[in-house]
This record gives C-alpha cells, structure tokens and sequence, in this order.
C-alpha cells in the first residue's frame, strides 16, 4: 500500500486478563497486517505477565489492547501501572481501546486515568477506530520506542 | 424432549412450561451488588411471561480471579455480574431462598473454563442450573488446555452426579463465537458436549443453539439438533435452549426487537423449549432490570402470538444433520471417550472453528454468509467436510470481516427504513411499570 518499503512494523495485539471477546482481537489482526504490519496476537484473557514477556520477547513498535468486557478500566490500569514500573517497558508504546466500562456513553470518563496511568493513548468505543487509525499513521514516521534502542529509564 | 423424569426443578418447569404451549424465557443478568441482583431476579419472577431467572457471574469469578472480585465488593468498584465465590454459597444460598421457588428455579451463567471452585460453591447454595462445557467455555473464553478443561468439566459433572438432587446442566456448544461458526458444527459440539455430560453421569441435560443469519437455515439447524439428540440421549432428560443472536447486534430499538422476535419465532416453530433473551441495550451496555423485563415480556407476547399462526418460514435443506453426524461420529471414532475424543479432534483439526484464537484450535477453517444470508463454510481446514470451491478466494479482510460481523445489524436496523418494524409495534410491552 506505502511506495515506500519501510520495515514492517510489529505490533502485539492482546486482551486484558478478564476479557474473553475475541472478534475485536480478530478484526484488529486483520487491519494491522493489511498495513503491512506483523501481528502477534495473544487472544483473549490474557495475564499481566504474559503481555509483559511476550512485549520482551517481540520488542513491538506498539502494544494494541483491545477489550470490551466493561473491565476495561480495571484491568487496563492495573496492567499499565504494571508495565510502566518495569524499567524497560517504561518507553514501550501502548495503547488501549473498547469499552473500557460498564456506562455505556459514559465510559469516557475513564480514558483520562487511564491516560494518566501511561497509555500513550486511549480510544473508546464508537469513535475508537478511527482515531486508532490517525495514531498508526503517526506510527509511519516515529522511530522506534525506546526500548529497541536501549535507552529507557 | 426425551419422555424421562426429569429429575430437578428447573426441568421440571421447563416441561410443564412446554407442557402449557409456553416458551420459557430467560434474561442474561448478573449485578455485583445483593440487593441489585435479588431487585433483579424479583423482577424477572414477576414478569408476564413463562420465565425462569438468572444469574450471570462476572469475568473475575469466570476466570478463578476471585480476589479481585474480593477486592472490587470492598471498594465498590463495578463488576459485569454477580461474583458468586467471593459472595460465597451461603449468601448465594440465602439470596437463592428468598426469590426461586419450583416456579421459577434460577439457572447460574459463567463462562468458566475451569469451574471445579464455582462448581463447589454452587452444589453448595443449592443452584438449581448452570450451563458449559469443555469444549464451549474453553476455546472461546479462557486460555486453558482442552485437556485441562475436559478433566476440571469431568470432575464438575461427577460433583452434580453425586448429589442427591444433580443440577441441571446445559451445553453452550451451540453458541461458539456467538457467531460466523455454521450451523453443522454449532450442532455437533452441543451434541458432542452432551455427550460428555452423560459420560460422566448427569441425564438432565439441556442442548444449546445461537440465532445465526438465516431463519431457514436456523429452522433446519435445529430439527437436525433434535434429531440427533434424540437418535444419541435416549436415556438423558433434555431440552433445547435457542438463544437470541449473540453476536454484533442492532443498534436500534426497533431493530433489536425485531432480531429478538425473529428469534423468538424461531424458537417456537422449532419446537425450542426455552429461549435467552437479548435486549436493545445490548450494542451499547449491560442492560437494566428494567430493559431484560422489557424482553422478557416482547418475547412472551410474541411466542404466544406465533403458536397461533401458519407457518412462514421453511427450513433450508442444506445437509446440516448429515454434516453435524458426520463431524460428531468421525470424532467419536477417535478415543474410546468423549473426553478424549475431544481433545484429540481439536488436535488434529479434525474440528475447527472459524477464527478461534485459543492455542488448541487450528484456525484454519472459515465461514461466510452468502448473499443469500446463508451462512456456510469457505474453507474447512482439516475438518472432514466437503466445500463447494468457489472461484478464486481471497482471504477476508478486516472490513469484509466487519461486514460480515455485522450482518444481522445491518439486516435488521434497516428495516426502520422500510418501516417493515410496523407490523412488529403491536407487540409492544405493555407499560408502565413500577420497576426500575
């Protein structure tokens, strides 16, 4: 689709720990890989440290966490909280999309925490994708995260 | 149904329900919170409508985290169910005592892998139903081995047997994926899972089907259901139970209850004994009590409504039963037990379902809904299946795939456009209610 070859970006695409919904997983995989990205996709109720040793082993341009069971802002926080005390995760991009609540429209109002807590950036719901696609296009440029090149923390 | 005694009140009610002309219906809802679970339950009870009610537990307690769902009952934090473990069985029991009764028993919805604790904790509150399986709450909501669930679900049903008065059990194999899983294979594993109940002792069973995308199609699916449960459980007391579509649902009122009626239908020409409801606030949010009495009672009127009409639709005539054999005997052929066989099937790809991530599916089959509506097979994997080859196929993409996802929203939203929903109105619910 580019004109011009880049390295493929890696992305790991995961659910959080509670959340069994798989097609959000499927459709993202598919979206990514579309773009010419490699995709490692762990798949639903995945545990904090499986995320943190696959992102280790992958070293990915970005890590997607999709989830939409309502646990979104519970999970999703203590996930982060998790990878940003690991010193070299602290550069990792990571973003999280879903419904992150239980309120419906309303779940809004954990995207804040959740940004503050170290997601790079949070998208909710109905207007997720489309701001999902604006930050893989900010991707394109970026060199890659701190944490290939050795200098986090 | 089978022509056995059933054992337990749940069954019972079931029969007499079916008994009476009624289909039984029954919500999807759990709240963390006593009051707001015992609100909903009282509210289910005293619907107009032949229900039975539910609890659904919440993802902590789904996955053995029942720490967290400790924690979130002291803080308060929300919860999507009813963390039955960490209530624990004697306040589970004593919520159960104050609102089921042989009227209106209380099925117990998980989604639970590796259930021995939940099960533990639920032969001890005196649940009255649950519903799984090693098949159908492992590939698609955990990461658990197949091995690992078919012991822990082998174990749980020995529990139930053992117990004076076994709970009844259902089959969630008929629902993988909530959707894009054809019908064949949806009917195999429901039979395969009750097979497995009855393996390890239970014969008050029940057998599961999903709504998929074709009424036809679906009619077929579940005559074939029946006959093949009634060819292999002879012996067993069993149901079935349609659930309402369950995959990306309308997102308009309108087309929420028409999706619902056309699965309501469904279920009574079927012959379908009971139905799960869904409500219009499924594409959005966890429905309110309110919202699920609401169905309960749109589903209600229009069951009754359907008994008394000519048939409209007519089953398809795609070879499902002979497909849904073939998968259920080539798998039995595999081990000398169920169990086993299972395990082994998933293995060697010999069952498949279409887009499953779990670590023990093979992933390589693929569905498609036709222009038609039909939802049939694109690519069988391994799977012992013959598959009309189309032209050249390309490999679907992540729209096709959201198209394809979205098919009944799209089916059934658009009929506010034709104004095809009228003939529906007139089945409002009536209101107003006290309830909230």
């Amino acid at each position: 689709m580019s004109q011009v070859m880049l390295p493929a970006k890696k992305f790991v695409v995961s659910s959080v720990s509670s959340d069994a919904h798989m097609w959000n997983l499927v459709f993202l995989q598919l979206l990514l890989e579309e773009q010419g990205a490699e995709v490692t996709n762990l798949g639903a109720c995945v545990p904090d440290d499986l995320i943190i040793e696959e992102c280790r082993r992958t070293r990915p341009d970005a890590l997607v966490i999709s989830t939409v069971n309502g646990h979104g802002h519970l999970d999703g926080l203590r996930l982060i909280r998790r990878i940003r005390s690991e010193p070299d995760l602290v550069g990792l991009r990571v973003v999280i999309g879903g419904k992150l609540g239980v309120r419906g429209a309303e779940n809004i109002v954990f995207a804040e925490e959740l940004a503050l807590s170290g997601f790079d950036a949070v998208f909710e719901a109905d207007a997720g994708i489309d701001s999902f696609q604006e930050f893989l296009a900010t991707l394109d440029g970026a060199d890659r995260p701190a944490l290939t090149t050795g200098a986090a923390a | 149904m089978a022509d056995t005694r059933p054992r337990g009140r749940f069954s019972r009610r079931i029969r007499e329900a079916h008994a009476q002309g009624r289909l039984v219906v029954q919500p999807r809802m759990g709240f963390a919170d006593l009051a707001t679970m015992r609100e909903g339950l009282l509210g289910v009870r005293a619907a107009d409508a032949a229900a039975v009610g539910t609890i659904t537990l919440d993802s902590y307690t789904r996955v053995n985290d029942h720490d967290s769902a400790r924690a979130a009952l002291r803080t308060g934090a929300e919860l999507n169910g009813f963390p039955l473990v960490a209530h624990g069985p004697g306040t589970t029991r004593r919520l159960l005592d104050s609102v089921s009764g042989d009227d209106f028993p209380v099925q117990v919805r998980h989604g639970s892998a590796l259930p021995y604790p939940l099960f533990r904790a639920m032969v001890a509150a005196g649940v009255d139903a649950t519903e799984g399986g090693p098949v159908s709450y492992c590939l698609p909501y955990s990461r658990a081995p197949i091995s690992e669930a078919v012991k822990a679900w082998a174990q749980c049903c020995e529990l139930i047997a053992a117990q004076p008065d076994p709970m009844h059990l259902e089959s969630f194999g008929g629902c993988m994926l909530g959707q894009l899983c054809p019908p064949s294979l949806l009917v195999a594993l429901s039979v395969l899972e009750a097979l497995f109940f009855r393996e390890h002792g239970l014969s008050d069973i029940s057998l599961s089907y999903a709504q998929q995308t074709h009424p036809g199609q679906d009619l077929e699916a579940i005559a074939a259901l029946r006959r093949l449960a009634g060819e292999r459980l002879a012996q067993a007391d069993w149901h079935v139970v349609l659930y309402t579509f369950m995959g990306v649902f309308p997102r308009t009122p309108v087309g929420s209850f028409r999706i619902l009626e056309e699965s309501v239908r469904l279920a009574v020409r079927s012959g379908s004994e009971r139905l799960i409801v869904k409500t219009p606030a499924e594409a959005h949010r966890i429905p309110t009590i309110t919202e699920n009495v609401d169905a309960l009672e749109f589903a209600d009127s229009i069951a009754r409504d359907e008994a008394g009409r000519a048939p409209e639709v007519e089953a398809t005539e795609s070879g499902i039963y002979e497909e849904a054999r073939l998968l259920v005997d080539s798998t039995l052929e595999l081990a000398p037990t169920v169990g086993e066989a299972l395990i082994r099937a998933f293995a060697r790809g010999h069952l498949d379902v279409p887009y499953c991530l779990h670590q023990d599916n093979a992933n390589r089959s693929r569905a498609y809904v036709d222009p038609g509506g039909m939802l049939r097979w694109a690519e069988p994997g391994r799977m012992p299946l013959r598959v009309e080859r189309g032209r050249t196929r390309r490999p679907v993409s992540a729209k096709g795939l959201l198209t394809m996802l979205g098919f009944n929203e799209r089916r059934f939203d658009r009929e506010q456009l034709t104004h095809g929903h009228l003939r529906g109105l007139q089945y409002a619910p009536r209101r107003p209610r006290s309830l909230s």
